[in-house]
């Protein structure tokens, strides 16, 4: 079964006089506990693609099923909670909030969701989570306090928390130095394959797009090649 | 429980940044503090001005009995004696908003004689130890003639600074006797200095005894003087002059027989007052215990539909009035500087949380990317702001009361609580962090996540 379906998505972008396609006719479909890479050059549309797939964009046109759920056109407060129950984000920069602990970061999603979850099952589950990703003795530490590489292990915990099925990874390792790059990498396959999450990581490093079974380029506002990779081990 | 949450996240977003939160709030707090210490020492200083213009006399009535008239031609007031003792007890006990009444009697001016020296003061006053109470009066010395002495009609009468100064030249009055028309009173207190009144006449300048003591032994009667006016004026009692006791008046007319009374009925005289003084029990209060007072007087006095009354109620309507507009006029003048204190103190908690929006653009965005709605981001900011409104108005209120106490304990200025201005505080603080914070906080919520999250 599809977990994303998308059908002749396109994305134009109106600058005053200026008409700006950037997404010009894509479909494709990702199945449930696929590990996709998506890559391009910058400027392909690979982002909007991403913003999209993470309903925090609408398309101009075409259709976008998630989990057999068509959201392209649902109103914002509707894909806020899709965004919350189905979607997990991981960004570049980690997007950490400042001087507060691992823990209360990662509690952080369950705040928004619909059903109340008493702060002591949310502590639980931010534990569990957070030793989860390998960082059990690091609850209270604040991001200032923590390296690169687990500051994203953190952020990953966090779009984990609600148990998304679908994790949609920004240039995750892209502040990342290459042994760290390898420890997430690991993290993010261990997550595939052991929990069955859908994984789209956008990356430009090659070694990257190499780990995931299936590599989608995209040139030009289209999907130049989509090719199971042979698996390199990592 | 989900506001509790929200709460809670509002607080570790403002600790996160104390030092900014802190001096955000201080704006409020020095607006809240100044208003409850303004409030209270406003409210001190009105009350003992209050207090100053009460002793002046703004609660106090007066009740004169009204116009004779004969012929078609009025004699004006107090021609006719119509008030008794018995109306300022009935006043007394069945009006609510009187404090203290007290009959008076005025004798005409005489010399007070004491040794070699005498003295003419200004009023004579016969009346009730109440007096001292419907004009605020305290004694300087010795004590206030008590009721069995205006019962008895004690030779016994209180003095003012003035007679003292006049009459005893730095001696003790008390105890001593004074001759007041050939009739010995001793001096059983002397009232405190009064100064001047509102129109310029010496207070002190007074010999106040128990009415019947003037009534019956000094003057014989106090209206002997009206008393070609009407016939209602004709006594009953005695013009006897030095008479000793009272009631046991021999009649200076001949016995009047069976067929005379049947013929000409004389009409039932009661023992008349000149005067009858009222404290009402504030000064808002006199307009009450007019009305009181005259339905009252309307019923003892069998007045009917229509019927002019037999008596004028006066009031010190220029000094009550003088009173209120001071008192308005300092509330007004408070609530302006509130007002313009707790503005300013908005504006600081705006422009925070405008710098606060803008420096957490991309946690705004972050959590939008985790499912929070634009109505979430909202309430989280307006809390934001509201807890930091009502912290500094909690503190404000600390501040206020204290320095309100320091004024008292340092300055000795006079000042009183007021609940009223804690909770109006309060309740305007939250406003003005609702009022203030609801503009970032929408701005907040309006952000595109995907323009957020990539904000530098």
């Amino acid at each position: 079964m599809n977990l994303i379906e998308l059908r002749d998505i396109r994305k134009t972008f109106y600058l005053g006089e200026v008409v700006l396609p950037v997404l010009k006719g894509i479909t494709l479909n990702i199945a449930k506990g696929e590990m996709v890479a998506l890559t391009g050059a910058s400027g392909s549309g690979k982002s909007t693609l991403m913003n999209t797939l993470g309903c925090l964009d609408r398309p101009t046109s075409g259709d976008y099923s998630l989990d057999g759920q068509e959201v392209s056109r649902l109103p914002n407060d509707v894909r806020a909670l899709m965004r919350n129950r189905k979607l997990g984000f991981v960004f570049q920069n980690f997007n950490l909030l400042a001087r507060t602990t691992a823990q209360a970061q990662v509690m952080m999603p369950l705040l928004y969701g619909r059903k109340y979850i008493s702060l002591k099952d949310a502590k639980q589950r931010a534990e569990t989570m957070l030793a989860r990703v390998g960082l059990a003795d690091r609850m209270d530490h604040q991001p200032s306090q923590l390296s690169g590489g687990q500051q994203q292990r953190v952020a990953l915990a966090r779009a984990l928390i609600n148990r998304p099925s679908l994790l949609l990874a920004d240039e995750p390792t892209g502040n990342l130095d290459s042994q760290t790059t390898r420890e997430v990498l690991a993290l993010f396959k261990q997550l595939n394959e052991q929990d069955g999450i859908t994984i789209l990581i956008v990356t430009h490093d090659p070694k990257v797009a190499a780990s995931c079974r299936r590599m989608i380029r995209m040139a030009d506002g289209l999907v130049e090649a989509d090719e199971i990779t042979a698996e390199v081990s990592s | 429980m989900k506001a509790l949450r929200i709460l809670l996240a509002a607080l570790t977003a403002l600790r996160r940044n104390v030092m900014r939160s802190g001096l955000t709030t201080l704006g409020i707090v020095i607006g809240v503090g100044a208003v409850i210490a303004m409030m209270e020492i406003g409210n001190g200083s009105s009350a003992s001005i209050q207090k100053t213009i009460s002793s002046m006399g703004a609660n106090t009535l007066m009740i004169f009995p009204g116009a004779a008239a004969s012929g078609g031609v009025s004699f004006g007031a107090g021609s006719t004696m119509t008030l008794t003792p018995d109306d300022s007890e009935a006043i007394l006990n069945e009006c609510p908003s009187v404090l203290a009444t007290a009959p008076v009697v005025r004798s005409r001016s005489a010399p007070v004689i004491f040794g070699n020296k005498n003295w003419v003061p200004h009023e004579i006053t016969g009346t009730t130890p109440d007096f001292l109470k419907v004009r605020d009066w305290p004694l300087s010395e010795g004590a206030p003639f008590e009721d069995r002495d205006v019962r008895n009609a004690a030779r016994v009468c209180l003095i003012g600074q003035s007679l003292v100064r006049e009459l005893f030249q730095g001696q003790s009055p008390v105890g001593q006797e004074v001759r007041l028309q050939n009739v010995a009173l001793r001096v059983v207190g002397v009232l405190e200095k009064k100064g001047a009144s509102m129109m310029g006449r010496d207070q002190d300048d007074i010999l106040i005894a128990p009415w019947t003591t003037i009534k019956f032994r000094v003057s014989g009667t106090s209206t002997a003087n009206l008393a070609t006016a009407a016939p209602a004026a004709g006594t009953s009692t005695t013009t006897a002059r030095g008479q000793l006791y009272p009631g046991s008046a021999q009649g200076i007319y001949p016995a009047r027989s069976a067929i005379q009374t049947k013929n000409s009925p004389m009409p039932l005289r009661m023992i008349t007052v000149d005067q009858i003084s009222v404290a009402a029990t504030s000064a808002e209060e006199t307009k009450n215990a007019t009305t009181e007072i005259t339905s009252l007087l309307h019923e003892r006095h069998h007045l009917g539909e229509g019927e002019t009354d037999d008596f004028n109620i006066r009031d010190m309507a220029e000094i009550a009035q003088a009173l209120s507009s001071t008192t308005v006029m300092m509330t007004n003048l408070l609530l302006v500087v509130a007002m313009i204190s707790l503005i300013v103190g908005g504006v600081g908690i705006m422009n925070i949380m405008l710098v606060s929006v803008t420096e957490r653009t991309r946690e705004i965005g972050l959590r939008m990317a985790v499912g929070a709605r634009g109505t979430d981001i909202l309430r989280q900011f307006l809390t934001e702001s509201v807890v930091l409104c009502l912290a500094g108005g909690a503190m404000g209120i600390l501040l206020g009361r204290g320095t309100s106490y320091l004024v008292t304990s340092i300055l000795h200025w006079p000042t009183l609580p007021s609940l009223g201005a804690i909770i109006a505080s309060v309740v305007v603080s939250a406003s003005v962090g609702i009022i203030f914070g609801y503009y970032p906080a929408w701005k907040a919520s309006r952000l595109d996540p995907i323009e957020a999250l990539r904000y530098e």
